[in-house]
């Protein structure tokens, strides 16, 4: 037996390394394959990275009548922070409020001077609302309308940036949908091209298959080498494109962050490295051996 | 040992062609274990096929090929290779697999049947030697000149002593120095125990041998003489 798996190895090992050009086309289109699946997976970070960032953004405000105290409104907060769809409350006192103010605005003097004329902070105390998902401010802005402090609260704020919030929430969504429909279809794409290259370089030993069933060769003694070299074949365009992402992942890296503050592609490539080289590898010596698989049966019929 | 029922074989025309080919035609025969028999006929007579429907690489419009007592077209395609492997054929057009050697031309049966490392590194070199490519052991199909190819063919059928063989114009592409030794060597083998079916247009071969001749005409068999001699 182990004779048998020496001589099928040895096999494969020879159909890969004596036909060069048809070795590396099959490595080449392998190594597209790979580097779509694992484009796509680096995508799928990105793009929850910026559908965080827009839904942290997100948040609604409440605010409270001036004869709200602090210590009722503390209170209000550890109540509201209870609610399953709040993420987080943040309290945001009137002293806090004008300082944050005139920080956002210290260059327009003109602005400064009117809240300076008006003689009294006029900011309200309020308490800033995230939720874990943008759908969920409805329910979160309703449990406000009816809760039972609702006659001290001046404003919430959810009404003016309703339509915000729904869009980023519809966006997400969509975004999310579509990824994994564009996903699947270029994964499909990339299956059939890599499928298709194996299937004519095994036609380019068609010859060989039908005389090695003639001279008495089983099926299985044939089809072995032939699927080491589909794995050959994966393995290296395997270690072609963890070497190639890797590189680009290091360089590109700070270029990227560039434009979108926070988001690191080689920290997002390090933190995902076994989950990445397991995709691959899978992509690739799954791609190559199942594709020699299927593609040699037509040809065992002799 | 092998028999030939009512043998007919027609090949389907193209849309060209008015008639189909008529390969065989009602050809019956048996030849017992032991046998040395020469097949001989004009191109296009049919021998190459009578061989082709012995190994189950064609299937016969009528009749039966039995293999001791078993009809070859009847067992099941994942049984075949046993039955091959009982046949040692050498193909009019070698079947050499390119992307081997000399040398792993000839070992290739031997490692399918399970042989160990040790008795190929003994055999293949000695059967090398006996076809006279032992200093062609390394190269590939591609490098060796037609009689080269030959000659690897005839080692790769004779190197793990088959209960048949089958050569399909062994002697072709040879010189008659070569020509000899393969045909002293047929015999040799024929002796040992081993059937030999041979096919051939080499009339000097035929008449020198003296053994049962079958001569083929447009797909029948036209005499089937126990010594016979190639007559025109």
């Amino acid at each position: 037996m182990l004779i048998s798996i020496k001589r099928i190895f040895r096999a494969g090992w020879q159909i890969f390394s004596r036909d060069k050009e048809v070795a590396l086309a099959t490595v080449f289109i392998l190594f597209l394959a790979i580097s779509l699946v694992s484009s796509l997976f680096l995508f799928t970070n990105f793009s929850n990275f910026i559908i965080t960032s827009a839904q942290e953004k997100i948040d609604i405000s409440v605010y409270f009548k001036e004869e709200a105290g602090e210590d009722d409104i503390l209170g209000i907060r550890k109540e509201i922070a209870k609610f399953p769809e709040v993420k987080e409350v943040e309290y945001v006192s009137p002293d806090q409020a004008l300082a944050e103010f005139i920080e956002r605005h210290e260059k327009d003097l003109t602005l400064i001077e009117s809240i300076e004329e008006i003689g009294r902070n006029p900011f309200l105390a309020s308490l800033t609302i995230k939720a874990w998902e943008p759908s969920q401010y409805g329910a979160v802005s309703n449990f406000l309308e009816t809760a039972d402090f609702h006659d001290l609260i001046d404003k919430i704020d959810f009404y003016e940036r309703r339509s915000i919030i729904e869009g980023v929430s519809s966006l997400s969504s969509s975004a999310a949908k579509i990824g994994i429909f564009v996903s699947i279809v270029l994964m499909l794409i990339a299956v059939l091209v890599a499928f298709n290259t194996v299937r004519l370089s095994i036609y380019n030993s068609s010859e060989e298959i039908k005389i090695q069933r003639l001279v008495g060769a089983s099926n299985d003694s044939i089809k072995g080498p032939f699927l080491v070299q589909g794995a050959i074949s994966g393995l290296i365009a395997t270690l072609i494109c963890f070497l190639l992402f890797t590189l680009l992942s290091w360089s590109l890296s700070s270029g990227i962050e560039n434009f979108f503050y926070g988001f690191s592609l080689f920290e997002v490539f390090i933190s995902n490295l076994w989950i990445l080289l397991f995709l691959q590898l899978v992509t690739g010596v799954a791609l190559g051996t199942l594709s020699s698989s299927i593609a040699i049966k037509r040809y065992l019929k002799v | 040992m092998i028999k030939f029922e009512n043998i007919t074989k027609i090949y389907p025309c193209h849309a060209s062609e008015s008639n189909p080919t008529i390969a065989l035609a009602d050809v019956s025969f048996e030849v017992k274990s032991e046998d040395f028999i020469s097949i001989v006929g004009k191109s296009g007579a049919g021998k190459t096929t009578l061989l082709k429907l012995l190994l189950a690489e064609e299937k016969p419009t009528k009749g039966r090929v039995f293999f001791e007592n078993q009809d070859v077209h009847k067992i099941e395609p994942e049984n075949l290779p046993y039955l091959r492997r009982k046949i040692g054929a050498v193909f009019q057009d070698y079947k050499l697999l390119s992307s081997k050697t000399t040398y792993e031309n000839t070992a290739y049966i031997l490692e399918v049947t399970g042989a160990s490392d040790k008795e190929i590194k003994k055999a293949v070199p000695i059967i090398l030697e006996i076809v006279g490519l032992k200093d062609r052991a390394n190269n590939f199909p591609a490098q060796l000149s037609g009689g080269e190819r030959q000659r690897a063919a005839i080692a790769r059928a004779l190197i793990h002593r088959p209960e048949v063989i089958l050569a399909d114009e062994p002697t072709g592409n040879l010189d008659p120095y070569h020509t000899l030794d393969i045909i002293e060597l047929l015999l040799k083998i024929n002796k040992m125990g081993t059937t030999v079916i041979l096919s051939t247009h080499d009339r000097e071969v035929i008449n020198k041998l003296g053994k049962r001749v079958i001569t083929l005409e447009k797909g029948k068999i036209v005499r089937d003489e126990k010594r016979g001699r190639f007559i025109l």
